[in-house]
Parts: structure tokens; C-alpha cells; sequence
């Protein structure tokens, strides 16, 4: 112990004060921990770490923007620099939103950083999550960490949606009426709860202070928490890595935390945070001058919802006409309803997906090597149908604006789009497949007889054949190391029963399995590399011949 | 053989028919005459008989083959009596009139003729029967009042020419258009005329002085530069969303292919 004060001094304050945090929360073990935590190295591992960092851009800019937002609904006289809504009458709330665009230092700026990276934090979590879908990475053990990243993504929908309603404008006022029809198209429950979160009729006065109450307090804090967790038990999981000579289920290869991982991941920080400020710079977002305050009158053209809530209006502008019900003297929404439904249901199937593929496969193992999306192909394919869905939802938001922008008939363009909600995810998931299986064969191909080297050479006894080059061990090793499945049966029970639960599950892995490439064995390998080796000295003769 | 022909004619079934037809069409004649004396005092107000005479002109030769040699509209194309100098002038003035194609609406093309031309043919059309004349310069100047004209904008125009302007879609491919490169005069035209499929904002609708606020507004839409910089076409979130996503999450996905490339 007494050895201890010398060498504090020797190495002076630095080597001091951290020997003073070690003794104190023993630091140096986390250190030790966390800086040895391995990252592989692979673009797509970082686009979670966009939205991770876009968070918190939005955490400083929405600090700012709250020291100047007034979340109320009192009616006021505007007067501030904007001439065309000087001495019009509008909410507190709309007014200080104008006031920050117009009047506060780098209020305007700030507001469009706020927005801008609100759009992209959505954006980066929905093309991490399709990273770690079509790769695989959600397998045992990472199933629950799926779950709480859907969650995030929800969390991150509800975030952007109690925003975009904040300024009391009237594309915000128009977002917030659709909602409210569709709180109202709820059987029997809908109205009372309209009525509860509006405080009574709509728009009343109270749903901006609410909705600021939700926005800038329960939400993120919320999306704290799970992301939190999120990174917990990215901790605790390790990361995945693709497939490798030397990569396997028990490792993870990659550089650790401290130093590289750090230094790259501090820059790449601020490489988000500079796309983000440029695009706020140079482009306008959301210009609330432009809309007025909110009046329930006005409908303006070209009215939409920011493009992560897109979907969901879609789908309300995807509903045909005449779909409501009369029960007896109430009216049932189907209009309102079916696309809710299906929203809904569109959401809760990727959440539990993992659990699906679980069910079907049975497979206990830990995956912590990712899936090429051609060595799953019909997952791959249930992606691609989904995201075609998800797509032709999304578009369907934009109906007015594809019309004139392409000069199309906004009707047909509509009843196209209702055509292909359900035709193009099908055709999706048939070209997917067949694309998967095709690169499937084409894998086992090259792993057998090698890459055509377009030499033609002539045998002795004149066969003229075209020389192969095999591929390295290397190579090869990416091509042959995945796992694979068989459709299993329908098995009794101890009861001796063949349960509906096991016909489901045999007829589900049949569709998941049924179409499959064998994949190349350690016999066909060893055969095909001895024959290789024939017929290379068989070649190497006729040359010198 | 003429004298018998004469009260055979007059013995015919269809006498008394022709009298009430020919009695009805001289009271009515004269009464919409005197009327329309009146009435087109504004309208073709300024106009000389050389105007006229050189808009017959150009009418035949530009416009008869649509629209019928009396302009009493044909098949292909509506009559134009009545439709007043407004008309005329807005049609043809933003290019619309001649038009190129029969579709589901009239393009803005490059203008055909002189200002000259155009107001001799809103003279010729003018002349057949009182409708809204073209409004004087006072009257379209940009000097109302900005603020009630943004409110009047959002509540009458909004819906289909979309809050900041940008135009909207309609039904079966006609569309509202876009209204930042429109003059005063083309917006009080268009108001008080309702071209194609746009309604009427008579001066009892909207009065003559809120539709000099109105252009004042747009005046100022177009004056003015949005304060956030490129406005995207103030198309709203549509393109906001394209941006991201092409634009700001495509550019970073290319430094992270970057990134993760260097250490290869």
C-alpha cells in the first residue's frame, strides 16, 4: 500500500486522477470490459449507430427548442416579422413556433436539425432493422433484442408524430383530425377516448400542452430506456459477424472497442451530425409559415404525414369506397377499420417474426454468424414481400403527388396501387426466392467444379474441355459455411395424436423448406477437389505434350 | 302558283308553330339585346370596331375550327358567347388557348400571340355577349392586405393549389396548377372567370378587394424566398421524406461503406 503515493506522483495528474476513480468505482474492470468489447468490421453493423446518433442530435436540438416553445392554445394576435400573418389570430403555440423560425438567433436552423434528424433516426433504425432481418441476426439469442428494437421504432413513430403536431399549424392540425377520425372509427371505446385525450370536442385547447407532455418527456424517456437495453444486451449477446475462414458461433473477429472503435465511432458521430446540419441548412423542412395557424376549415392540398407515419395514410387512402357497415343504427367504419387493421397487423408480425422462424425451424442452437440472405431464401423472400408491401403503403401516401408529378390520373394511379398492395408482395416473394435458390445453385456450382476460366483446351485423346479454377479455401469457406434445414413431419405426441399446433407446424416448414439446395457435403467436396486435381494433371500433360 | 303556295303555308299544321317561334324570338331578341346593351358597357368598354373586326379575324382563323365560325361552340369545344374579354385574355395569355391536345386539361404552353392580338380577340368575343371583362391594372396590383389575404387563400384556394401554392391533383389527371409564376391579372382572371375545372369567386363570393388581398398574398409567396433555404418545391413531406432517404441516409450509407472499407 505504501508503494501506492511514490508511484502516483511519478506519473503525475493524469495517472492520479485515474488511479483515484479506480479506487473509488473501480473503473479500470469496466474499462476493461467494455474497451475489450469486439466490433467486427462491416458497413452495414453501422447504421444502427446512425440512428443511435441522430438521437442525440435530436436531444440537443430539442433541448433548444424548448427553451423557447410555448405549448398553448390561447388565441393571441400574432406580431412578429412574418408580414403575412401579421395581426392574424393563431395559438401561443404556433406564434412561439414562429418566433423561434423568425425571431430567435439560430432558432430556424435549429428547428430544421430537430426535423431533419427526427426523419433520419426513423429512417437509419427501419434500414438497421432490415440489416438485421435479412441477415439473420435475430436468431437465439438476439430474439428479444429484436423485440425492443421494434419497440424503439414504435417509440421513434410516436416520437416524430407528437412533434410534427406540436407547432399547431395547419398541416399539423390535419394530421391530428385524421388521427382523431381514427380514434373515433374504434367501435363503442372510440369516441370516449377521443373525447378523453382531446378534452372533449376536437380540436379544443388542450392537446398541444399533452401531446408536449408526451413528446418531450414520456417518449424519450422512454426511448432512453430501451435503448439502454438495447445496448446492454448488445453487450451481453456480442456482436454477429459474417461468415469467414476462422469465424464461428463461439467468437466474435473484429477490433476492440478501445482504441479503434472509439476513434471511429466518435468520427463517424460527427460525420451524422454534419449530413444532418448541411441538410438543415441548405433545405427547408416543414415551413410552418407557409401552412397558418390551424383552423378546422382549411384542407390544404398536398396535405401528408411525415414519410414513417406514411404507410398508415396510405393505407387510409388505399380503402375502397361503400366498405361501411350498419348495425343497427351505427354506422362500423370498415373504412377506417381495415386499414388499422391491417396496419396493426403488418407491425405485430415483424415483431414476433423471430419467434415464427423459431417455431418452424425448432432450432435451439446460438447463431452469432450471419445468414447470407441467399442461404435463407424463403425468409429473404418473406422480407422482400414485405418490404414490396410496406413499399406500395408508403407510396400510396403520395397519390396526389405521383398524379401530377407524372401526369397520371390520380384515380387510376389509386386503383393501381390498390391492385398492387396485394399482388406485388406476392410477386416479390416468388422472384426473391427464385433469385435465392438460383445464387444457392450457382454457390454450390462454383464450390464443386470451380469459376470457368474461358480456357479451351484439347485432351489427348481430342476432347476439347474448358479449364476450371478452383477456388481457394478462403473463398470457398464463405460459400460453404451455412446452416440448413429439412421440412420436418408432423410428429404424435406422447398421447400418440398428431396435434393441430404440429400440422401447422409441419405444413409451415414445408413452406419454409420444402425448395431447397442441397448444400455441398465433405464427401462431394473431397470428390470434386480430387477430380479437380485429375483433370488439372490430365491439362498440365496435354500442355507440355 | 306563288299565291297558293302562300295560303297553303299559311293553312299548314306547323303555322301557328313558326308564329309563336318567330313572335318569341323577336321579344326575346330585343329584350336580350337591350339588356345586353347595358350590361356589356364594361365589358367592351375600350374596345374599337378595328379591334373587333381584326379579333373576327383571328377568331376565324384561329379558333373557328374548335369553338364553331360564331363561336357557338361545336362537339369538340364549348361556345364562347357569353365567356367575356376575362376569358379570353386568361386562356390565351398564359398559353393555354390555342390548345394542342384535347386531354383531361388545357397545358400551359408558350403564348401564341401579341398582347395586341389577345385583346383584339377578347374585343371580337366580348362583343358577342356582356361577360367579365379584363380587370384594370389598380385593380390586380399587389398592394391589399397580406395577412387576410393568406387567410383567404387557405380557406378558399388551399385545398386544391395546396397552402403554399404548389398546385394539387384532381380527379382523372386534371390538377390544380402550381400559382408561383402567375401574374395579378391571371389570378383575377382565373377567380372571376372559373377556368376549366376551377369554380367562380363571384364579386359577391369573394369581393373585389379581397381578391386584390389574395394576389398580394401570393405576390408575396412569390417574392420571397423560403427563409430555410431550397423550399423542395414546397411539395411538404413528401419530398422531405425522398431527401432523407435518397439524399442524407443514401450519403451515409456511402461513408459507411467507406469506412468499413478502409480496414479491408
Amino acid at each position: 500500500m505504501t508503494t501506492t503515493a511514490p508511484s502516483r506522483q511519478k506519473n503525475g495528474f493524469l495517472a492520479g486522477t485515474a488511479n483515484y476513480v479506480d479506487e473509488r468505482v473501480g473503473v479500470a474492470g469496466i474499462l476493461k470490459e467494455f474497451g475489450r468489447k469486439i466490433f467486427p468490421d462491416h458497413w452495414s453493423f453501422m447504421l444502427g449507430e446512425v440512428a443511435l446518433y441522430s438521437f442525440l442530435v435530436l436531444l440537443l436540438s430539442g433541448t433548444f427548442l424548448t427553451f423557447f416553445f410555448q405549448p398553448a392554445m390561447t388565441m393571441v394576435h400574432y406580431d412578429g416579422v412574418y408580414a403575412p400573418l401579421k395581426g392574424a389570430q393563431m395559438s401561443v403555440a404556433y406564434a412561439s413556433s414562429l418566433d423561434i423560425t423568425f425571431q430567435v438567433r439560430g432558432g430556424l436552423l435549429m428547428r430544421q436539425v430537430h426535423h431533419w434528424a427526427a426523419l433520419l433516426f426513423v429512417a437509419a433504425a427501419g434500414l438497421h432493422m432490415l440489416r438485421v432481418f435479412f441477415t439473420g441476426a435475430f436468431r437465439k439469442p438476439r430474439e428479444l433484442n429484436w423485440v425492443v428494437g421494434f419497440v424503439l421504432f414504435v417509440l421513434g413513430m410516436a416520437a416524430g408524430f407528437t412533434g410534427y403536431s406540436l407547432p399547431d399549424d395547419l398541416l399539423s392540425g390535419n394530421g391530428l383530425r385524421i388521427i382523431d377520425g381514427m380514434i373515433k372509427g374504434v367501435p363503442f371505446i372510440g369516441p370516449w377516448i377521443s373525447s378523453l385525450l382531446f378534452g372533449g370536442e376536437f380540436p379544443g385547447d388542450n392537446i398541444v400542452a399533452r401531446l408536449y407532455s408526451l413528446h418531450i418527456m414520456l417518449i424519450p424517456a422512454l426511448i432512453l430506456v430501451f435503448l439502454a437495453v438495447h445496448l446492454f444486451m448488445l453487450v451481453i449477446h456480442k456482436h454477429t459477424h459474417y461468415s469467414g475462414p476462422g469465424r464461428k458461433d463461439t467468437n466474435v473477429v473484429g477490433y476492440p472497442l478501445m482504441p479503434v472503435y472509439v476513434a471511429k465511432a466518435g468520427g463517424f458521430f460527427f460525420i451524422v451530425f454534419g449530413v444532418i446540419m448541411l441538410v438543415a441548412t441548405f433545405f427547408t423542412i416543414n415551413p410552418i409559415w407557409n401552412y397558418g395557424g390551424y383552423d378546422p376549415s382549411p384542407v390544404s392540398a398536398g396535405t401528408q404525414p411525415d414519410w414513417y407515419i406514411g404507410f398508415l395514410d396510405g393505407l387510409l387512402r388505399l380503402a375502397p369506397t361503400g366498405l361501411e357497415v350498419m348495425v343497427g343504427d351505427n354506422t362500423l367504419s370498415m373504412n377506417i377499420l381495415w386499414p388499422m387493421i391491417i396496419g396493426i397487423g403488418f407491425l405485430l408480425v415483424v415483431a414476433i417474426y423471430p419467434f415464427i422462424e423459431n417455431w418452424v425451424t425448432g432450432d435451439k442452437r446460438e447463431h452469432h454468424v450471419l445468414d447470407r440472405p441467399r442461404n435463407a431464401p424463403t425468409r429473404t423472400a418473406i422480407g422482400a414481400a414485405g418490404v414490396t408491401m410496406y413499399a406500395v403503403m408508403w407510396a400510396a401516401a403520395s397519390t396526389d403527388l405521383i398524379a401530377t408529378n407524372f401526369r397520371m390520373s390520380l384515380n387510376q394511379v389509386l386503383q393501381t396501387m390498390q391492385i398492387s398492395l396485394f399482388v406485388l408482395p406476392i410477386a416479390a416473394f416468388i422472384i426473391t426466392k427464385r433469385v435465392a435458390l438460383s445464387l444457392q445453385r450457382k454457390d454450390r456450382e462454383i464450390v464443386l467444379h470451380g469459376r470457368e476460366s474461358g480456357r479451351i483446351v484439347r485432351l489427348p485423346h481430342g476432347e476439347y474441355i474448358e479449364v476450371h479454377e478452383q477456388l481457394d479455401e478462403f473463398d470457398r469457406y464463405k460459400l460453404v459455411d451455412f446452416k440448413d434445414y429439412k421440412p420436418t413431419l408432423a410428429r404424435p405426441n406422447a398421447a400418440g395424436k398428431i396435434t393441430l399446433g404440429a400440422r401447422i407446424r409441419s405444413g409451415l416448414s414445408k413452406f419454409y423448406f420444402e425448395d431447397r439446395i442441397a448444400p455441398v457435403t465433405q464427401t462431394e467436396l473431397n470428390e470434386a477437389i480430387h477430380h479437380a486435381h485429375e483433370l488439372h494433371d490430365e491439362v498440365q500433360k496435354a500442355i507440355e505434350n | 302558283m306563288a299565291k297558293r303556295n302562300v295560303s297553303g303555308l299559311r293553312r299548314s299544321p306547323l303555322a301557328a308553330k313558326i308564329v309563336i317561334v318567330a313572335a318569341l324570338l323577336t321579344v326575346g331578341g330585343t329584350y336580350s339585346a337591350v339588356t345586353s346593351a347595358l350590361a356589356t358597357q364594361s365589358s367592351t368598354a375600350g374596345y374599337t370596331q378595328d379591334q373587333k373586326d381584326l379579333g373576327h379575324k383571328l377568331f376565324l382563323a384561329n379558333c373557328a375550327s374548335c369553338h364553331g365560325k360564331n363561336a357557338e361552340g361545336t362537339a369538340n369545344a364549348p361556345s364562347l358567347i357569353g365567356v367575356g374579354a376575362a376569358s379570353v385574355d386568361f386562356q390565351v395569355s398564359t398559353g393555354r388557348m390555342p390548345g394542342a391536345a384535347s386531354g383531361p386539361q388545357l397545358q400551359v404552353k408558350p403564348v401564341q400571340f401579341t398582347q395586341a392580338q389577345i385583346d383584339a380577340m377578347a374585343a371580337y368575343v366580348s362583343s358577342l355577349a356582356p361577360g367579365p371583362a379584363v380587370p384594370d391594372a389598380s385593380a390586380t396590383a399587389p398592394n391589399g392586405d397580406v395577412t387576410k389575404g393568406g387567410e383567404l387563400f387557405r380557406i378558399n384556394c388551399a385545398m386544391c393549389h395546396n397552402a403554399a401554392g404548389a398546385g394539387g391533383a384532381l380527379t382523372e389527371g386534371k390538377y390544380a396548377p402550381n400559382l408561383m409564376h402567375s401574374s395579378g391579372k391571371t389570378i383575377y382572371e382565373a377567380m372571376i372567370v372559373g377556368p376549366q375545372n376551377m369554380p367562380v369567386f363571384n364579386d359577391a363570393n369573394i369581393t373585389p378587394a379581397e381578391k386584390k388581398d389574395i394576389i398580394t398574398y401570393l405576390t408575396y409567396l412569390q417574392d420571397h424566398q423560403s427563409a430555410g433555404g431550397n423550399d423542395l418545391g414546397n411539395l411538404g413531406p413528401v419530398v422531405e421524406g425522398l431527401l432523407i432517404w435518397l439524399g442524407a441516409l443514401g450519403l451515409i450509407v456511402a461513408i459507411t461503406v467507406w469506412l468499413g472499407a478502409k480496414s479491408n
